[in-house]
């Protein structure tokens, strides 16, 4: 398999700060890449680099290109869909609203149509609460929300920045059933952050266990699983 | 009694400017968390435009029209030169920025036209309609304008892309951001909608007050206290704050304290405001962790 996504030596700042000291990792055509550590690690800033909302430094390919978006708007026109940490819910809008915004730079109305039923299938409890104030909606709402936001810009790629944060074990094993058949019947390749290491393994196809802004362990999912000192070193459990 | 309602009509009329002049202080008010000084002095300098232009022979609707496009460039081209660079610079720093913007637009109205009060049209002359004697033609116009901008902005941001991107844009820049909206440009448009309902309010207004390089600081002044009493971050609770304090400095101007002193009705709402109920009658209190 190609990669889609190729990273390396990437640094990340936050103002003269250095957080990341250059990361190497790929997301595959169609496959899913766990980023897992510690908190602190540098999973969250990765994913703001990818998404150009910090300053970075390094070799991003994205399509077998250099990706020279500058900004996040230019990124998100790339179709990298990111699911910020804390969802980046629109919380005075509506539902319906926030899920237009989604496809705010798509022209393909009829598609956008289809999408909309489409993630409406995914996830139905949506499409009853369409009038509804995006801020009212339960966590476990507010981040389907925030996946189907993203799923409706038509994304190649999305960053998912710890879906199952705050949300219950119930909750979650939908979230993450869900985000398997995504990934499985759309080929949407996934790049996803997550302190739940056990559930990120078992969707993944790839991992790398980040530690203080550097990648420590990587390589196929299946591998890192069985590495029972990695697991104990680095994943806690 | 006939009395009475003219009072009330002209409050409504005057109100309606400054409920327009409120809702776009609101605007950028939502989009940044400032009140934009100059907002007063930049619809003078439009007014100042299509007075201009009528008395180079230009009919009035032509002329309202250019004036208001003009204007819109107008807001776009100043948030973007002088605005845009203060962006991350303290609250401060951007006050006195909007502050000396008005002054400039002051000074070069006073530069380029004079500081002698002018006569300004308004394309509704002729008799008071639907035969209401207590309401001139211009008062009844200058409702239906302020009612037909209002609905267009509600529109805008109720029903257009655009307008849902502007309030997305406003509400979480980076959230936004990550959709595609481009919130730099989102502000500039909102600049450019501010200064554009600023000409209309400025032309609507300039018949009733006549046209000076002042004649916006008791305007602003009362939209302002329209703006804080409906409550500064709800753009509904500033329009009806607007028609609220037109009709309330005229009441009382009229019956009370009299037309000398009435401006300062507009001062002691805002003190009584921020003092009895901060958030104003539909605002939403905001709770900050310092």
């Amino acid at each position: 398999m190609s990669a889609l996504l190729s990273v390396r030596g990437l640094k990340a700042f936050y103002g003269p700060i250095e957080a990341l000291h250059g990361v190497d990792f790929e997301v595959e055509q169609g496959g899913v890449t766990a980023l897992l550590g510690a908190n602190g690690a540098g999973k969250t800033t990765t994913l703001r680099a990818l998404s150009a909302m910090i300053r970075r430094e390094g070799v991003i390919e994205f399509r077998g290109e250099p990706m020279r978006a500058r900004a996040p708007e230019d990124v998100a026109r790339l179709g990298v869909a990111h699911v910020p940490d804390g969802r980046g819910t629109f919380t005075d809008l509506t539902v319906e609203e926030n899920l237009k915004l989604g496809a705010y730079i798509r022209r393909d109305r009829a598609k956008v149509k289809t999408d909309f039923e489409r993630v409406f299938g995914y996830f139905p409890r949506l499409a009853e609460r369409l009038r509804q104030q995006a801020g009212t909606l339960s966590g476990g709402e507010q981040q389907m929300l925030a996946i189907s936001r993203a799923l409706l810009l038509a994304p190649s790629l999305l960053l998912l920045d710890e879906p199952s944060f705050g949300l219950a074990p119930l909750v979650v094993a939908e979230i993450f059933r869900i985000l398997r058949q995504i990934n499985q019947s759309e080929g949407v390749s996934i790049l996803i952050v997550e302190q739940n290491a056990n559930l990120a393994l078992d969707l993944a196809t790839r991992a790398y266990v980040l530690e203080t802004g550097r990648v420590v362990v990587g390589g196929a999912a299946v591998d890192i699983r069985a590495d029972d000192s990695v697991r104990r070193a680095y994943l806690g459990y | 009694m006939v009395e009475l309602l003219h009072q009330l009509s002209s409050g409504l009329a005057l109100g309606g400017v400054y409920a327009i002049t409120a809702l776009a202080l609101v605007m950028i008010f939502q989009a940044t968390q400032l009140v934009n000084f100059a907002q007063g002095e930049m619809a003078m300098f439009s007014t100042y435009v299509a007075w201009a232009l009528l008395q180079n022979g230009w009919n009035y609707w032509p002329a309202f029209a250019f004036t208001v496009a003009l204007s819109f460039v107008g807001g776009v081209v100043i948030e973007r030169a002088i605005v845009r660079p203060f962006a991350h610079a303290p609250i401060l720093a951007s006050v006195i920025v909007f502050i000396g913007l008005g002054f400039i637009f002051n000074a070069l109205a006073g530069f380029f036209f004079g500081y002698t009060v002018q006569s300004f049209d308004t394309p509704f002359n002729g008799r008071p309609w639907f035969g209401a004697k207590f309401m001139s033609a211009h008062e009844s116009g200058a409702i239906v304008v302020s009612l037909i901008v209002l609905a267009l902005v509600f529109a805008f941001f109720r029903f257009t892309p655009l307008g849902l991107a502007m309030r997305a844009a406003a509400q979480n820049p980076a959230s936004a951001r990550l959709v595609g909206v481009r919130v730099g440009w989102m502000l500039a448009l909102g600049w450019g909608l501010a200064a554009a309902i600023g000409a209309i309010a400025g032309m609507m207004a300039a018949p009733i007050v006549y046209l000076d390089p002042n004649m916006m600081g008791g305007i602003l002044l009362y939209a302002f206290a329209g703006a804080v009493l409906g409550g500064i971050d709800n753009p509904w609770g500033a329009v009806l704050g607007g028609f609220t304090v037109g009709v309330v400095e005229n009441l009382l101007g009229a019956y009370v304290v009299g037309t000398e002193v009435k401006l300062s009705v507009a001062l002691i709402i805002i003190v009584g405001v921020l003092v009895a109920k901060p958030s104003g009658l539909f605002g939403r209190r905001i709770v900050a962790r310092v």
